[in-house]
Parts: structure tokens; sequence; C-alpha cells
């Protein structure tokens, strides 16, 4: 073999090295990363999800594949249904009113009418129940509901109510009021996101259609609306799986109750694992929220593949 | 060649040696804090294998003790005690304390997963569930394998006759009165439930005040052990026959669930019961508002201390009228067991043994205002409350209940219990009778 040759075959062999290196580099920092994930993610995943088709597996040392034994009876349980109702208003009544709130403080906090000083006062104000953990949240709100609490005694003092309301022990407004205490504690995302976007906002796109004698209204929703769209449907997105998973607020404030006023899918799994020790039908129901969500989030996949 | 060689390892070692550095990094963080955080099983596996060869020495075994008590004790007396035992036997106590429904939730997730504590305090209403899911160990054989005495112990707690928690301490449910609302009603301490009726009715008259508090949140359904069956019990009731449900044609228990309702409906309830939870109910005693509440002696010390100037005694709970026998006082326990993935059985249950030896056990009880679990104990209770030493004096006068503990997802019972008694207080079920029958159904299903 010349000198030549091997010379050749040398930088052949470099470049395909290189050419190797440069597809699998990436992949191998990834590495670590991809572990983390398969271990406190995927793993458990598939355990859930293998749970829900055997007996009741932990409580039971040898479990049997019952196929989908687990989310007939789920689906024969009353409870469930009442769980998907309430989740459902709750999650509903939640994203509209962060959305219209949300929307409502960050065009506030955007307009040209208030001093950089004030605006940055009430930004903070505004974004203040971001900061607080779900038992902060739960412990002030039950405070402030409490039959003996602030907002009865304003209600009473302003002749609105004749006697105390039971907010959270009352099966007319249990619901009604952790939905409330959930929209407070989570509007200030929605506040803080579209307040970004409002600010990515071309002006001259306000000018000109000023020019064309478009009023307020007319801009909100030819201009605002469609620049703020893609944020706006991430957000819904977002939010409406966060809500669904909501648990610590509703089981710190009613436990669920009264009676079943407040039962929420994440309260429903929590009883049927940690309370009736049925682990089975508890991953059977955790397997059904996975599966919607995970519809959510293909949607979410999709809908931001579409914007790139 | 050569340089071909070179090129590769030189390239080889620029891109794989920061990655394997990273994963090095990561598996010896990963596996520090397993074996930091994770149960004392792994934690001490090498300790382990050398007690279990007798090659190495006891002082390198800590064994990992979650409980609630620590956070209900005064700071530093739990870790005062168990100091004690370290130095008897070198072994080590790592305590692991939270609030009573932290510990559960981990406890009972330790116990789906084998990674409990080595040690573990119990409440007597999640034994039979642990026990039968094989996560707590059977402590009459270590009782036995160890020889130790166990006629000292005031109870056990037992499943399928075997031994799985000790109560440590206990803790009385008396009834507490706001002396002060009784005075401004002018009524007279109440000793049946017909004079509790009255003296309730003219309490929110006289005063506008509520008579009466019960704790009947769903998230945490013990006010039906604790402030509930405390009437029926009180009046030598009983919800089981033979340890099985008996809740229908039950005139004791269908008695108390009127008597309840007739105070609901007569309005002199605390306002609020559904979503009320026993700290709730505290906190409306401590503030003046309540007059009445059946209530722990472990939050004896902390009404002092919130409300120095609150004027209350302490009485037995009522009876039902012409009840003349003993009364039942409802009780709550700190449990103890040992979990059963532990390689240190033979230690936890020295640790067990120390913590129920008659001068600690003695020790504690003095400390959290409860009574001992070993019943050679003597409590010091001469720096105790007043109010204490009385109700341990009707406590003496009756028998100490709780028909909770040890019955199969007890906490469960309560809760069906309260969703059905919520249904009959609000009127959506028509009798006592058909609310007693729906909830023996759903008990039923527990036991089969």
């Amino acid at each position: 073999m010349s000198i030549e040759t091997e010379k050749i075959r040398s930088i052949q062999y470099r470049n395909r090295n290189e050419l190797l290196k440069k597809k699998t580099e990436p992949y191998l920092y990834l590495i670590p990363t991809i572990i983390l994930i398969v271990v406190l993610l995927i793993i458990p995943i598939c355990m859930v999800i293998s749970y829900s088709f055997f007996d009741n597996v932990i409580i039971n040392k040898n479990p049997t594949f019952v196929g989908f034994e687990n989310f007939k009876k789920i689906f024969a349980n009353k409870t469930f249904f009442v769980a998907v109702k309430n989740s459902l208003i709750f999650v509903g009544g939640s994203v509209v009113a962060h959305l219209i709130i949300g929307m409502t403080f960050a065009v506030l906090l955007n307009t040209k009418y208030f001093s950089a000083k004030t605006k940055a006062v009430f930004r903070v104000i505004f974004a203040l129940p971001w900061m607080f953990t779900a038992s902060v949240i739960a412990i002030l709100w039950k405070m402030l509901l409490n039959t003996n609490g602030v907002i009865n005694y304003f209600l009473v003092e302003a002749n609105l109510t004749s006697t105390q309301i039971e907010w959270l022990a009352s099966r007319d407004f249990a619901l009604l009021s952790v939905t409330v205490i959930n929209i407070w504690a989570g509007y200030p995302f929605y506040m803080i996101s579209i307040l970004a976007g409002l600010q990515g906002i071309s002006t001259d796109l306000y000018e000109s259609s000023a020019i064309d004698g478009a009023n307020i209204i007319q801009r909100f929703f030819r201009i605002t609306i469609p620049q703020l769209k893609p944020i706006l449907i991430s957000l819904l997105m977002l939010d409406f799986v966060w809500t669904i998973q909501q648990f610590a607020l509703i089981w710190m404030t009613t436990g669920g109750g009264p009676i079943n006023a407040t039962e929420m899918l994440s309260t429903f799994i929590y009883k049927l694992g940690f309370s009736k020790y049925q682990y089975s039908q508890a991953s059977a129901t955790a397997v059904i929220l996975l599966v919607v969500c995970t519809i959510v989030a293909i949607i979410y996949v999709r809908n931001q593949r579409g914007q790139d | 060649m050569k340089t071909v060689k070179l090129t590769v390892m030189k390239t080889l070692k620029k891109s794989i040696l920061p990655v394997f550095l990273v994963m090095s990094l990561m598996i010896a963080i990963v596996g520090c804090s397993s074996s930091s955080n994770g149960n004392a099983n792994q934690a001490n596996s090498e300790t382990g294998n050398n007690t279990a060869t007798g090659a190495g020495t006891a002082e390198a075994i800590t064994l990992e003790f979650q409980q609630w008590w620590g956070v209900e004790l005064p700071d530093g007396v739990l870790q005062e005690i168990v100091d004690g035992f370290t130095d008897q036997t070198g072994i080590k106590i790592k305590l692991l304390s939270n609030p009573y429904a932290d510990t559960k939730t981990q406890i009972a997730a330790g116990a789906a997963v084998g990674t409990m504590a080595d040690v573990v305090g119990l409440d007597g209403s999640w034994v039979y569930d642990f026990a039968k899911q094989g996560s707590i160990a059977n402590m009459t054989a270590l009782m036995q394998a160890d020889g130790y005495d166990d006629s000292q112990l005031s109870d056990q707690i037992k499943v399928d006759g075997n031994t799985y928690m000790i109560p440590v301490v206990n803790f009385a449910y008396p009834m507490y009165v706001n002396l002060d609302i009784v005075h401004d009603a002018g009524i007279e301490i109440p000793n049946s439930w017909s004079k509790f009726t009255e003296v309730s009715k003219k309490i929110t008259t006289s005063t506008g005040k509520a008579a009466w508090a019960i704790p009947l949140s769903t998230e945490s359904p013990s006010g039906i052990q604790n402030n509930f069956m405390s009437w029926l019990w009180a009046s030598g009731g009983s919800m089981l026959k033979d340890g099985k449900p008996a809740l229908t044609n039950n005139a004791d228990l269908t008695a108390t669930v009127e008597f309840v309702k007739g105070l609901f409906d007569a309005g002199v309830v605390a306002k609020g019961a559904y979503a009320m939870k026993e700290a709730d109910m505290v906190e409306e005693f401590t503030n003046g508002r309540v007059a009445f509440m059946t209530d722990s002696l472990a939050h004896l010390t902390t009404i002092r201390k919130e409300a120095p100037d609150l004027n209350f005694d302490i009485i037995p709970v009522p009876v039902k009228d012409g009840y003349t026998g003993k009364s039942g006082m409802g009780v709550a326990n700190w449990g103890i067991g040992i979990a059963e993935n532990t390689k240190y059985k033979a230690e936890a249950m020295k640790f067990i043994e120390y913590l129920m030896s008659p001068e600690v056990n003695a020790k504690l009880a003095v400390y959290a205002n409860a009574f001992p679990g070993n019943v050679n104990a003597e409590p010091d209770y001469l720096q105790a409350d007043p109010l204490f030493l009385k109700a341990y004096e009707i406590y003496q006068n009756g028998y100490a209940i709780n028909e909770f503990t040890g019955l199969p997802t007890s906490e469960e019972l309560m809760r069906s219990f309260d969703e059905q008694l919520q249904l009959y207080l609000d009127g959506d079920t028509s009798s006592s009778a058909d609310m007693l029958a729906e909830t023996q159904k759903i008990w039923e299903e527990a036991f089969n």
C-alpha cells in the first residue's frame, strides 16, 4: 500500500469519525437527563399503568392480571362521575376566569395612563398570589371564609346577608368557594404572560389602525387578541392540565366534602389509594387522568408546531 | 495508522470524557441521596451486615424513627429521650418528625413501596391495613424472641391474634366546658343528654354563641371517632358486635344519631362543622365562641398557652338519660410498630422496650399530658395541670375505649359514617335507621 493511499484512507476515516461524532455527541450529552427522566418519570408511569391492570397490587403480595376490571369498577362508581363533573366545573371556571382577570390586569398594567412607578407597585400587588404555596393559600382563605371570618363580617355589616354563610361547609357554596380560591391563586400567571406578550406587540399596528379609524374595542379584538393568540392557547392548555391536577388546595380546604360537593379526580384518587388502600383502582383512575392530559398535551404540541 | 488511532482516541476523549464525568457525578449524587434519604434498610446495609455477622459493633447502627410525636412534644424532649437509648446501647436513633397527617401519608407511601422507616409511630386506625399488607412486623414473635414480659403493657393492638402495635401513651377525650359562657347563660353543668340539649338551647339564645362544636371535615374524619362516638361510648354503647359492624338495630347508636341531629336542628352547633377539623374546633373553643367540646387532653397545654385567661373546666361527657353504668372515655394513642422491611428488628424491639420501660414511659406521659402505656409506670403528675388530674380521675372512674382501633380501613369507615351522617343531618336521608342501614352496608364491604 502506498503512502498516499494510506493518507487518503486516514483522511476518509477522520471525516467519517467526525461525522459520527457530530451525530452522536448531542445524544451523549443528553444521557444523564434521559436516565433521570426514565428513572423518575417513565418507570413510575409504566408502573402505574401496569398496576391498573392487576388486582389489588401492593396489598396483595401476588397480584393477578385482571385486564380492564379496575376500569370497569371505576366507571361503575358513582362518586367517580361526581368527581369528573366537579373537576370540569372547577377547571372550566378557573381557566375562563384566569384568562379574563389575567387579561384585564395585563391590559391595565400595559396602558400608558399610569406612571411607571404605579405600574411597578401594582405589578407586585397583582402578582402576589402567585408567590404563595397551596398550603398558605388554603390557610389564608380558610380564615377569610370562616363563618366568623372577615368576608362574612363585611357581608353581614353591609346587610347583604342576614346569616353567616358556611362558604366551605355548605354543599351549595363549597365548589364555588374552592373555584374562587383557585382563580385568585392562578390569575397572576396569565397576567404576567399576557403582559409580556402585550409588550411585544408593535405599536405601529395600533398607530396605523388608529389612522384607519379603529376604536379601542376594534383594536383589542383585531390586533391585540390575534397577536396574543399563540400565548393564550398555550396558557389555556397548560392551565387546564395544572388545574385538573389540583389537589393540595382542595384537600386542605374541604377534603372533597361536604359529602362529595368538592370531590375532584385528584381527591378521589388520593382517597382510593391512601384511605381505602385500593391502589389498583387508584392507578386506573390516574391512567384515565393521564390519557386526558396527554390528549391536551398532544393538541398543545401540534399547536406549537403549527406556530413554528 | 498510529496517527489515525491517536486522532480517534483524542476525539473519544474529547466527546465522551465530559459525558462520563457528568454521569459519574449524577450517579454519585443519586447514590448519596438514596443512602442518606432512603430507608434505613438501604442506608445501613453495610453496618447491618457487620452486625449480622458479629464482625462489627452496635455503635454503627442507626434506626430511623418516623413519628408525629416530636412535633407535639415540647422542643427537644423526644431527642433527649432517644439520646438516652443511644447512651445505653450505642444504637443511634434518627428522628423523622412531621405533623400527624404528613406522617400518615409518608408511612402509607413507605408501606406501599417497602421503604418504611425502621420504627414507626402508628395510630390504631392504621394498624389493620398495614398488618394485612405485611408492611409492619409481627411484634408477638419479636417479643417472644426477646423474652419480653408483655403483661406490663396496658394494651396491645392485634390483628388475627398477633400484636402489631403497642400503645406508648394514651390520650383521653373528656369534655371541655367554657365556664364564662355557662355562667353568662345562667345554667348548670349538664350530666345527661336531655339536660345538655336544654342548656345548649339556653346558651345559644342568651349568649348568641354556639353550645357545642363537632369537626366533621371529610379530610380528617376523626371527629366521628373522637366527638360523635364519645356520646355513645360514654353511655356504655357500642358500634360493634363480636368485632363486626353492628350499626343497625342498635338502640344506643340510633339514639345517639338522633340526639346529635336534635342538637343540629336546634341550631346550637358551631357553624361550619362539615369543613371543620379538630384544630379548627380547638380554635373556636380557645377564642371563647363555643361552650362545650370533646377534645384530647393533648390540647390542654395549647389552650392554656393560647388563651391564658380562658375560664374553662373539664367534665365527663353527659350520658343518655337513665344510664347509670360506667362511662367509656374515648382514647387515642401514640402507638409504635416495627417495619417489616427493616434489617434491625431485634434492635428496633430493644428501642421499643426502652420507650415502654416504666421510667421512660412515665417521662413521656408527663411531657405529652397523657396516660402511660406501661401499667408499672408512675408518672409524676405533681407538676401537671389540675385539670389534667381531674381528667385522670374521670378516666379512672370509667374505662378507656376506642372501637375504631384495629378495624379495616378504619379512617374510611369514619369517612363513610361522616358522609352518611351529614346526609341525615341535611335531611337527605329520612331516618336514622336508613342512615345507619346504609352505613352498615358500606362498612360490611370493608370487612369482607
